[in-house]
């Protein structure tokens, strides 16, 4: 089959590799319709991520047909269309019968690399390198699922494939931001980055009643999209004191919830090998922003993928001003079904962050574009049915 | 300090070991020792646990050790106890001292019978927990490259 493969410090390429089979019992083979480029890879693709290998699949929001399905499989069927959660959970371990079924303990196969890098197994992500399970990813023909019965869900007839796509990863990233982040009625939430997850995160934060909704971020397009889409207010940090901002749009308190969705700072320096294997730090100047515009007892939620650790992170503020800080991988098998009813009432629109479409061939173009945020990128959407240009 | 049941085989003694390793021979509380299970830091050849979301009568069926414990055979010894909370067994093994695991091929490869331990109760776990034990994707150089 054709897929995007990762072949060196922002290379990709698409590669013939052979079709993915059935490993487990509980696996299903997906045909994949749509999958969505997500700032999740970029640390990938710049070969910031240790254990990433030339050939490697990236990609892990998707959506896709099922083919073949293992014979423990019990919920799905060959024809079923069905989107994916990101992260792979077994569904009967303690963690995943507890809902967090992004810290399952049995959804990654080679959990040594995690245990070293961060004391514990981390759970399996598609499109990842072997410390976090090394399943092949989605920019593909085809890519093999486990535990189909706990990470596929089926799409109602009435969600689109270009809506329900975003239920495999950003939503339900940004649905939990806003849930463990405790938000309620009449509640301040600010949210660094207006990015899909970002733009989510808002919208879940106004849908649990969130009083008003502010969206950090640089980019005027995104900005646009967020007030449009999500309902929100936007600051735009060239333009004005983001902390001093925050804090007369909320009385002098500050936000009740901070949502950091930006992830890492990228100063577009290719880290030397020494530095990636030693954890050189960087900096997290949005969760450093978050952290000190929250209010005295408020929840900061830490949504962007950091790879070990971070420098220059203010625990003073977090201790001085009673703060909670919540992080996780998305937990999308909590939120997936409840979100498609919502996008199939209506509630939760997502096809316009898909800014750019186009076939598995042109992803070195489809990545750059985003990775620079060019031509007013949010997502680009690969589709293998899509025909490659002459 | 937490109780601990003591299910070690008796494949040590000689016996036939694919026969007798498996068994619970005696089942018997006693109170955890300096360095046990549980107990960080541990050297090569200590305790190593994982906690099994399954009551113990799950996780050893019929006394019989988990079969990924099994193919370590007389090699290494298991100890069980309830977790904490309901969180259901916590499962212990480490390597007996001077017996090697079979398979291992340490002076060969380099192999590390920590490691394998640990790798079979993480086997024995998902075993118990899903009823299977997750394999990885085949890579293109394990199968060849496709035509």
């Amino acid at each position: 089959m054709r897929a995007l493969c990762w072949t060196g410090v922002d290379q990709v390429a698409v590669r013939q590799v052979p079709d993915p089979e059935l490993r487990n019992g509980h696996d299903a083979i997906v045909r994949v319709r749509q999958s969505a480029t997500c700032g999740g890879d970029l640390p990938l693709l710049a070969g910031r991520t240790p254990y990433v290998s030339v050939g490697d699949v990236l990609g892990h929001e998707f959506l896709g047909d099922v083919v073949e399905v293992g014979p423990e499989v019990r919920r799905h069927r060959v024809g079923d269309r069905v989107v994916v959660s990101a992260s792979v959970a077994c569904g009967t371990c303690w963690y995943c019968q507890g809902g967090l079924p992004s810290c399952c303990d049995n959804g990654n196969p080679e959990p040594e690399v995690g245990e070293a890098t961060y004391g514990h197994p981390v759970p399996g992500v598609f499109g990842r390198p072997r410390a976090t399970g090394g399943f092949a990813g989605s920019h593909a023909e085809f890519v093999r699922v486990p535990y189909a019965d706990v990470g596929a869900f089926g799409v109602p007839d009435t969600v689109s494939d270009d809506r329900a796509l975003f239920a495999s990863d950003a939503a339900p990233a940004g649905w939990m931001a806003a849930d463990v982040g405790g938000v309620r009625p009449g509640d301040v939430v600010a949210v660094w980055g207006a990015g899909a997850v970002g733009q989510l995160t808002a919208r879940a934060a106004g849908l649990l009643g969130a009083d008003r909704v502010i969206v950090v971020d640089d980019q005027d397009d995104r900005l646009r999209m967020a007030e449009r889409h999500s309902d929100a207010e936007t600051i735009d940090p060239r333009h004005a004191d983001v902390p001093a901002e925050l804090r007369e749009r909320t009385g002098g308190r500050g936000p009740d919830v901070c949502v950091e969705a930006v992830g890492p700072a990228w100063d577009g320096r290719i880290r030397s090998l020494a530095e990636r294997f030693t954890g050189a730090a960087e900096r997290p100047p949005a969760v450093r922003e978050a952290v000190h515009a929250c209010r005295k007892g408020g929840t900061v939620v830490v949504l962007g993928e950091f790879d070990g650790h971070v420098d220059a992170f203010p625990l003073g503020a977090v201790s001085a001003k009673g703060l909670s800080v919540r992080g996780a991988r998305q937990h999308g098998q909590n939120y997936v079904p409840m979100l498609l009813e919502r996008m199939a009432r209506g509630e939760l629109r997502t096809e316009h962050l898909a800014t750019h479409r186009m076939p598995l061939e042109q992803g070195a173009h489809g990545y750059a574009l985003f990775r620079d945020r060019r031509d007013g990128c949010v997502r680009t959407v690969l589709s293998p049915d899509l025909p490659a240009a002459p | 300090m937490g109780r601990i049941a003591t299910v070690a085989g008796s494949a040590l003694a000689g016996a036939a070991v694919g026969a007798v390793s498996g068994r619970v021979l005696r089942g018997r509380t006693r109170r955890r020792p300096a360095g046990g299970p549980g107990v960080r830091g541990n050297p090569a050849g200590g305790w190593q646990v994982v906690t099994v979301d399954r009551a113990p009568g799950t996780v050893l069926p019929g006394g019989r050790w988990p079969e990924p414990l099994r193919r370590l055979g007389g090699a290494i010894q298991v100890e069980v106890r309830p977790a904490p909370g309901c969180r259901g067994t916590e499962l212990a093994a480490r390597p007996r001292p001077g017996v090697p695991l079979p398979g291992l091929a340490a002076h060969v490869v380099g192999d590390d019978p920590a490691r394998a331990v640990r790798a079979a109760l993480r086997q024995a776990k998902q075993l118990a927990e899903t009823g299977e034990v997750l394999r990885a994707d085949r890579t293109p150089m394990d199968r060849g490259r496709a035509g």
